[in-house]
């Protein structure tokens, strides 16, 4: 689904992504652990599409598109969703507008009806109620005045709504409590365990990890990926911290 | 701020005029005059959308109240001009925006006169500009020797959606009377780069992404308006054309 062969990025011409590669196939979990400035939030959003991060080298494609050479907006239609670190406040829009627009868009892009305002009404309800999210928080204008965790619950809304077929999602756990840790992690599973979607989880931890189980870790250490295993690997890097593991 | 001779741009409320413009539509007919009696209440919607020159003056008398919503989209030089003066107790309110581009040149000229104590104003105007075009806010507030508890606010905001675009604000306070509150925010801006990527990043297209925050950004101004339906969807429209 996704393949990503040497791909070098800078920012602000700094390297920061030197050589990365990494292919996820449908109804793959993988996961990607690493040391602060490794280059895990440069890797989603040079695949989200951010401006200002370019691609110097290498490749990724998507279901076989040429991933790069996609607008964000072209991206999402693919079903790419990016799950964001911080995500953005945007004042006077209510979350129920920007959702219904930005979906009917993705829709048009596909060559599909748009929701009418009962069905989407419908749907994100039903997203909301299995994030635990209150319908009310909804209405409200995009993560305005959300505290951190209820801005990560957000996310996982949209991404219900959205349906991608690939979520990569930049350190969905920072910020949550226990709690919510467990109602966001049984949320990826129920959205985006399936056969026909692909989940790329970034984090600094292990306990997202007991929530959602991943196929694959990967250790990313000064741009590039140092070493893959399965879960096990995740513990070990608990256990033993980065420097031993990605020496 | 009746002028009986043609300005030029060394007159302070003609600064940034389209001289020309105005040369052209010399001499201007006699300002509309309105006068709210004492307790009355007044309300009105004004679109300019030809290119007009519009002169307004407002006398709210003891405890009226008067609403004035404006939107100023059209024509190569738009100007709407307020002269407003408020009796004791008396409450005046201005939601404007001001949406232009190309090489467009919109104003909106207030001067509200605080006569007597206890009145209030507040105004709020949105300027969103494109291309090369210029947006002019000049408010001014006076307040008499003897208004005492004058409350007035002015909260200014414009949006430039190109470098080459240029936004104009002077919020102005006169005040002769030593027990009030007169609150004035102006600010200058452009979109938020990393709002917008946002928008895109879960599918909208970089011109809908665009045109829903500016939607959000002017939305305010028309709240509890009679038209406010409308007037969202001319300001929409505008929005429309412009990203």
């Amino acid at each position: 689904m996704l393949k990503i062969e040497n791909l070098h990025a800078t920012v602000a011409d700094k390297p920061i992504l030197k050589g990365l590669s990494l292919s996820i196939n449908a109804g793959e979990i993988h996961a990607i652990m690493g040391p602060n400035g490794a280059g895990k939030s440069t890797l989603s959003y040079v695949l989200g599409g951010r401006p200002g991060y370019e691609v110097t080298e290498g490749s990724a494609t998507f279901d076989g598109q040429d991933l790069l050479d996609m607008e964000p907006h072209e991206r999402a239609a693919a079903g790419l969703f990016l799950g964001f670190q911080y995500p953005v406040e945007i004042p006077g829009v209510s979350n129920v507008q920007f959702l219904r627009e930005a979906l009917n868009a993705q829709r048009k892009a596909r060559g599909l009806e748009p929701l009418s305002g009962g069905d989407f009404l419908k749907l994100a309800r039903e997203k909301a109620g299995l994030l635990k999210m209150d319908m009310d928080m909804l209405k409200r204008p995009v993560n305005v005045g959300f505290s951190g965790g209820e801005k990560k619950r957000n996310e996982m809304v949209q991404m219900g709504i959205i349906d991608p077929k690939l979520a990569i999602l930049d350190e969905t756990d920072s910020g949550l409590d226990i709690d919510a840790l467990r109602t966001v992690g049984d949320g990826i599973n129920a959205i985006m365990r399936r056969p026909d979607k692909a989940v790329l989880l970034i984090t600094h931890y292990q306990r997202l990890l007991d929530y959602v189980q991943p196929d694959f870790v990967h250790v990313l250490a000064a741009g590039r990926i140092v070493k893959s295993g399965g879960p096990e690997l995740a513990r070990e890097l608990e256990e033993h911290g980065y420097a031993e593991i990605a020496a | 701020m009746t002028t009986s001779s043609l300005p030029s741009r060394r007159d302070e409320a003609w600064r940034y005029s389209d001289i020309d413009a105005v040369t052209a539509a010399w001499p201007l007919p006699a300002p509309e005059s309105i006068i709210v009696p004492a307790g009355g209440k007044f309300a009105r919607a004004i679109v300019q959308d030809a290119g007009d020159i519009r002169q307004i003056e407002l006398v709210l008398g003891k405890g009226a109240a008067a609403s004035l919503h404006v939107l100023n989209i059209g024509g190569a030089y738009g100007r709407i001009e307020l002269n407003v003066i408020l009796h004791e107790g008396a409450d005046f309110h201005l939601g404007a925006a001001q949406i232009g581009g190309g090489e467009q040149n919109l104003e909106i000229v207030t001067t509200v006169t605080h006569a007597e104590p206890g009145a209030t104003s507040r105004q709020v105007v949105r300027s969103v500009l494109g291309g090369t075009a210029t947006g002019t806010y000049l408010g001014k507030v006076a307040v008499a020797r003897d208004a005492q508890q004058t409350d007035s606010e002015q909260d200014v905001k414009a949006m430039l959606l190109d470098r080459s675009a240029t936004a104009n604000a002077k919020p102005e306070l006169e005040i002769f009377a030593d027990d009030v509150k007169c609150a004035h925010g102006c600010a200058i801006g452009e979109l938020d780069a990393m709002g917008l990527y946002y928008l895109q990043s879960r599918g909208l297209p970089p011109g809908e992404a665009k045109k829903l925050m500016l939607q959000a950004f002017v939305a305010g101004v028309f709240d509890g308006a009679e038209d406010e339906v409308q007037l969202q969807e001319l300001a929409l429209a505008k929005l429309g054309e412009l990203v």
